[in-house]
Parts: C-alpha cells; sequence; structure tokens
C-alpha cells in the first residue's frame, strides 16, 4: 500500500495523544509518584487533545472530496470508520470537561468519573482504528487481530514517554513512570516482534485462486494498461525485502533500545535524557507506521502478476 | 434477482472492446464523466470500469493464453458496502447492483481498499469513487429494444464471451451456462461470494508443436525435393 504521509502522522499523533490522556488519568486515578501537580497535569491533558485534533485534521487531508466528510459520521453502525470518528468526537466534550476540573483541581469523584469516560472512548477510537486495518480480507498482513493491538500498545507507549518527559520537566517523582514506560516498551516489542514474524511468512491467496487457474502455472502477460492506473498507484508499492529488514531493525533500534538503554543506564534520568529517549520512541513509531502500510500487498496486485501477496 | 455477468473465458480474444464500450457509454452515463489524465501525453491513464489482463497458463509448449476482463462482481457479501462510512456505497436490494452516490462519496478509498477485484477507481477530477454501475441506466431503460437492454459491454463483445442476466434464476441462460460449464468465482476464499462468474476454457487436444511427425507421402515429397534441389 502506498504509505501516505497525512495517514502516518495521524496515527502516530492521535495514538499517542490517547495514549498519553489514558495514563494520565491512571496518574491521576492511583496518585502516580504521588500525583503531577495540577496545571501541568492540565496542560498535559490539552497537550494530549491538542495530538488527537491535529492528527484527526491530518486524516482529512487524504481526502479527495472533503466537502462530505460531515456524512463520514452516518455509518457507525456497519464502518469501522465512521466509528472511529464517532468515538473520537465524543472524546473531546469528556476529554475537555476532565481538562477543566484537572486544571482547578476540583470536584475529584465528578472529575474520574467523566476521565473515565474520556479513556473508555480513547480505547475505543484506538481500537476502532486498529480494526479499520484488520477488517480487510483483502491485506493479510493486516487482516489479523495483532493490529488492534498493536495500535492500543504502541499509542500508550508513545503516550507514556511523553508522560515521562513532563514527570522530568515538573521535577515531580518519576521512578513509577519510568516503571511505566518499561513495561509499555516491553509489550510492544514482543507484540511488533509476533506481528512481524507472523506476516514474514507467506500464506492465503495467490494468482492461482485469483484467476481460478489451480492446477498450473499462472504468469501475467499483459496488464492491459499503457501507464499507471489508480489500482498501481494506490495498490503497487513495493518495498524490497532488504529494506524491509533494515526498517524493521530500525523501529527497534529507536523505539525499544534507545529508550530501554536510557532508562536503566544506572543513573537518575535527566530531562534532555527523558526528551531524547521520547523523540527516538516517536521516531521510530513514525518508522513502525510507514512499514505498516508498505510492506501491506493488497490482493489486486495478484491480477498484476504478483505470484502471492 | 441478482443481476451480473458471465464472461466466457474459452471465447473471449482480449481485444479490449467491452471496456471501450464501457467508457464510451458511461462517460456521459450516471457516474460520468471517466476522467482521463494525459490522454494524448506521454503517461496516458485515467477511469475505466472494466480491464483487461492477459495471463499464460501453464509451462510452453502445453500453455495457453488467457485473456481476463474484469469488472465489478456486484458481491453477495459486499465488503465494499459494509466499510464506506458515508453510506455513498450501497447494494441494491431489488437487483444486487452495487453502486456509488456521487453525491456522499468523500473520497476516502476505503472501498477501494476492500475491494479485492480491483473494480473501483477514485476520479481525481470529481474526488469520488467510480465503478461498474452494470450499466444500470440502460438494462431498464423503456425506450430501447428488449435485446438492447443490457450493458454495453455485453452488446459490443464480438467473439459473444459476455453474457448478462439473472444467477438468482436457476433457469436463466447465465445460470445454465455457469452449471454446464463449471463457472466459477474467482477469490472465493475471500468470502465475498461475488455474481460475475468465469467459465473456463474448454479442454482441447493439444496442437503438438514439437518434432513433425511426417506421413509416406509427406516423406517422398521431401525426398523429391531434396533430389530436385529447387
Ligand atoms: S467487486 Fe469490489 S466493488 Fe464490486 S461489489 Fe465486489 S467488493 Fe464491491
Ligand atoms: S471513497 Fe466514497 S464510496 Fe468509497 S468508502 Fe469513501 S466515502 Fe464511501
Amino acid at each position: 500500500m502506498h504509505p501516505a504521509f497525512s495517514v502516518i502522522f495521524f496515527t502516530v499523533a492521535s495514538g499517542t495523544g490517547f495514549g498519553l490522556f489514558v495514563l494520565l488519568y491512571m496518574a491521576d486515578l492511583f496518585r502516580l509518584g504521588g500525583g503531577l501537580p495540577a496545571h501541568a497535569s492540565a496542560l498535559t491533558g490539552l497537550l494530549a487533545v491538542a495530538l488527537v485534533g491535529g492528527g484527526l485534521l491530518s486524516s482529512t487531508f487524504h481526502l479527495a472530496n472533503p466537502k462530505n466528510a460531515w456524512r463520514a459520521f452516518t455509518r457507525w453502525r456497519t464502518s469501522w470508520l465512521a466509528r472511529e470518528g464517532v468515538f473520537a468526537v465524543a472524546f473531546f466534550p469528556f476529554a475537555l470537561a476532565y481538562i477543566a476540573l484537572a486544571w482547578f483541581d476540583a470536584a475529584r469523584d465528578v472529575r474520574l468519573m467523566l476521565g473515565f469516560f474520556a479513556c473508555v472512548l480513547a480505547w475505543a477510537t484506538l481500537f476502532s482504528t486498529g480494526m479499520i486495518y484488520a477488517c480487510l480480507k483483502t491485506i493479510r498482513q493486516w487482516n489479523t487481530p495483532l493490529v488492534p493491538a498493536a495500535y492500543l500498545v504502541l499509542g500508550h507507549f508513545s503516550g507514556a514517554m511523553l508522560l515521562l518527559v513532563v514527570t522530568l520537566a515538573v521535577g515531580a517523582s518519576s521512578t513509577a513512570y519510568e516503571s511505566l514506560v518499561m513495561a509499555l516498551l516491553l509489550a510492544a516489542a514482543v507484540l511488533k516482534a509476533t506481528y512481524y514474524f507472523w506476516v514474514g511468512r507467506p500464506y492465503g491467496s495467490t494468482i492461482n485462486t485469483a484467476t481460478g487457474f489451480t492446477r498450473a502455472r499462472v504468469r501475467l502477460l499483459d496488464t492491459g494498461h499503457t501507464h499507471d492506473t489508480f489500482l498501481t498507484r494506490e495498490f503497487g508499492f513495493r518495498v524490497g525485502s532488504a529494506q524491509r529488514f533494515w526498517l524493521k531493525a530500525a523501529f527497534f533500534l529507536f523505539a525499544v533500545a534507545v529508550p530501554a538503554a536510557m532508562l536503566t543506564q544506572g543513573q537518575a534520568l535527566s530531562l534532555g535524557a527523558g526528551l531524547g529517549a521520547a523523540v527516538s520512541a516517536i521516531l521510530g513509531m513514525g518508522v513502525e507506521r510507514w512499514l505498516f502500510f508498505a510492506e501491506a500487498r493488497h490482493v489486486v496486485n495478484l491480477f498484476h502478476g504478483a505470484q502471492r501477496t | 434477482m441478482r443481476l451480473g455477468l458471465v464472461i466466457d473465458l474459452d471465447v473471449c480474444v482480449g481485444c479490449h472492446a467491452c471496456a471501450v464500450a464501457c467508457k464510451e457509454w458511461n462517460a456521459s452515463g450516471t457516474t460520468g464523466p471517466l476522467s482521463d489524465y494525459q490522454p494524448y501525453g506521454a503517461e496516458p491513464s485515467g477511469v475505466w470500469f472494466n480491464r483487461i489482463r492477459h495471463y499464460e497458463v501453464g509451462e510452453y509448449p502445453d500453455s495457453k493464453t488467457v485473456n481476463f476482463p474484469m469488472s465489478c462482481m456486484h458481491c453477495e457479501d459486499a465488503d465494499c458496502v459494509t466499510v464506506c462510512p458515508t453510506g455513498a456505497s450501497y447494494k441494491r436490494t431489488g437487483d444486487g447492483i452495487v453502486l456509488v452516490d456521487q453525491n456522499r462519496c468523500m473520497g476516502c478509498n476505503y472501498c477501494a481498499w476492500a475491494c479485492p477485484y480491483g473494480a473501483r477507481e477514485l476520479d481525481r477530477s470529481s474526488g469520488t469513487m467510480k465503478k461498474c454501475t452494470l450499466c444500470v441506466d440502460r438494462i431498464y431503460d423503456q425506450a430501447l429494444p428488449v435485446e438492447e437492454r443490457q450493458p454495453a459491454c455485453v452488446l459490443t463483445c464480438p467473439a459473444h464471451a459476455r453474457m448478462f442476466g439473472d444467477l438468482d434464476d436457476p433457469q436463466s441462460a447465465v445460470s445454465m451456462a455457469v452449471r454446464e460449464r463449471g463457472g466459477y468465482q474467482l477469490l472465493p476464499e475471500l468470502g465475498y461470494n461475488p455474481t460475475n462468474h468465469y467459465l473456463p476454457p474448454r479442454k482441447h487436444k493439444p496442437i503438438p508443436t514439437g518434432e513433425v511427425v511426417y506421413g509416406a507421402w509427406a516423406k517422398v515429397k521431401k525426398l523429391v525435393n531434396r533430389v530436385v534441389k529447387r
């Protein structure tokens, strides 16, 4: 699949925003590390909402006819894309109310209740984003439960990295937050390793099941078009196996190894090191998302001569 | 009713006339125009509802060229419809035709991702998704003579490789052809249950292409030729 920048930015930014909000709420609920100062907590919440909002906005850039975008909320009963939109929009009022109360450090019970609803909606949105891809039977690299799982875990992981930076910036006790990051980092690494192992082995449709000639070799003679088509532009994107290998290595280096090394180097984590770890993790996440699209092979490629996807 | 096409791969000669007739009819039809990009330039491209590909099946000398026209299969379980967030893509309950409402589509491409058959193409000029309508604007047209109430591709095919009809009716010509010739669906494992069926090439005796075996008279002629040395 063609990796569109707007969609990569959208999924990384909104995933980070939702993860950040959920963990901020958890920190508030369990008073993690003694809890964050009220204003810092509210501003972090605003950062989370801004990331989500910016991501959603950028996702409309890849629409060819954005004037009809408002209609995308109507088919939530069947479409995961519509569900994602509905949950994401419903998230804002709850999140903003929670942030307002957090700013004034007021009405803890009401605040926690509102925050809880916002969290559930954040989870629902992240899950829906994953399901947008995972429900497609046409792309075997996406049609797996590991995809929504990865969207949830990676969003929380990058959110936790940002939350750690916030605690370091305001000088709060960061030990609990570091453990949180490490736990999510491990979960993300294991999940993506499993995913890469799983999609690396060929299975599913072949040029034979696509054409119906299952008892002989089938070879494309001519695609029938003189130049590129919508199909080749949208689905024809290829990434070589060597490049795939190095991109996976880059993901594990930037998103896993560098943050893990910085968190376990033995001394107290400085703000600079925390920031470096967060930037590295989000960079790694960008690589992961690019590869997620680039590596996905749509079955229509079988009709264009691919022997398997 | 379950309207669709049956395509005979045994007789399709791969002339692309169906695709041209389709474009000609639909460019001014309900979902027209079908935009072309650089039609006379170095990199001609554009929107088509119907595309023909060509394959070689088997290994030479036991191989066969198969021409493969493909358009929307008007699937029974059409994921292109379920994934559409705007409701622009829909499947008609009466005859099973899958259509895109051009006034609702926001051009997100999601339905094209969900279609295994490459049947949907985004038109850059309108920003909307376009696809085969099964010539919905002519198959019901009372102003046309009955025999012309068929999709443009079916009418134009010089080899009569395309048939149009109701695949729900076991007595229709298309259903009988599917039954008698072992018609099949593409990518059945994905579970879309496409309406369009393909009739496989008939089995023929292989045409010998190796060492030619000469009969007695041919041998005599060969000998004479060698002696005379024209
Ligand atoms: S062929 Fe593609 S566009 Fe047509 S109904 Fe099936 S899934 Fe939808
Ligand atoms: S491109 Fe149009 S028809 Fe296709 S899913 Fe998006 S809104 Fe629906």
